[in-house]
């Protein structure tokens, strides 16, 4: 199956970002929002695992990044921002949804 | 309401106490045991914790409600998967585990091993084989 994975916890407070992308199988996508968008930031520990799951489509959540003040050229490459119709469309287009929270 | 079976898996990933997590998980699968679904439970991460053996919290002021895991049998609950590596992390090997069990009605009421082993890798494949996950 092709599943949604979301994440909305800090991938430095618990361990749900950790758990997920150990978890996460080649064709299925990731979702990063309330405190999770901080995996999607450069230059973090998290940063290593976000770009080197293989076959995982890493999306964050527009809105959570503005309300922290994190500017888009702050998100690693290859993550792709979405909006709340968004994230809608991933939850439709996707098997299921697991959340890590 | 439609009559299709769907596979339901109930990912437990907190420890007992601390939060209320464990126990709203516990009430939701009960619960959820009443309408005839495939219903299986894993545990990962901390959520190993609730089902170590020997529980007792008098002192602490909270129900004790590690004995429901035993019942969970009766309700048709009899698959309890439980990662491998979140029991190695913290210590832990199934003799540390409550010895949970079931009877089959197909073999003669045999009592058979709720809880089975699997890897990281194994589990990563339940979840994905599930129609519905809940996660707590």
């Amino acid at each position: 199956m092709s599943d949604l994975h979301t994440i909305n916890k800090s991938p430095f407070e618990k361990s749900s970002f950790d758990s997920c992308m150990e978890h996460v199988l080649e064709g299925s996508a990731v979702l990063l929002y309330e405190d999770g968008v901080y995996a999607a930031l450069k230059g973090t520990a998290a940063e290593g695992k976000v770009k080197s799951v293989q076959g995982v489509k890493v999306y964050a959540l527009g809105p959570d990044l503005n309300a922290r003040g994190l500017q888009e050229e702050r998100v690693i490459d290859g993550v792709e921002i979405v909006d709340y119709a968004g994230f809608v469309d991933l939850a439709a287009k996707h098997d299921k949804v697991v959340a890590w929270v | 309401m439609s009559e299709e079976i769907k596979n339901f898996l109930y990912l437990n990933r907190r420890a007992p106490y601390g939060t209320i997590y464990a126990w709203e998980s516990l009430e939701v699968v009960l619960i959820g045991a009443a309408f005839d679904q495939k219903v299986s439970l894993a545990f990962v991460d901390d959520g190993v914790f609730q089902i170590v053996k020997g529980q007792k919290t008098e002192q602490i002021g909270m129900k004790n409600f590690s004995p429901t895991y035993s019942a969970l049998g009766d309700y048709d609950v009899n698959q309890l998967y439980v990662e491998r590596e979140s029991l190695e992390e913290r210590g832990l090997t199934v003799d540390d585990l409550m010895h949970l069990t079931w009877e089959d009605e197909d073999e003669d009421w045999a009592e058979k091993d709720s809880i089975r082993v699997v890897s990281r890798a194994e589990m990563a494949e339940i979840i994905t084989q599930q129609d519905v996950v809940f996660s707590f």
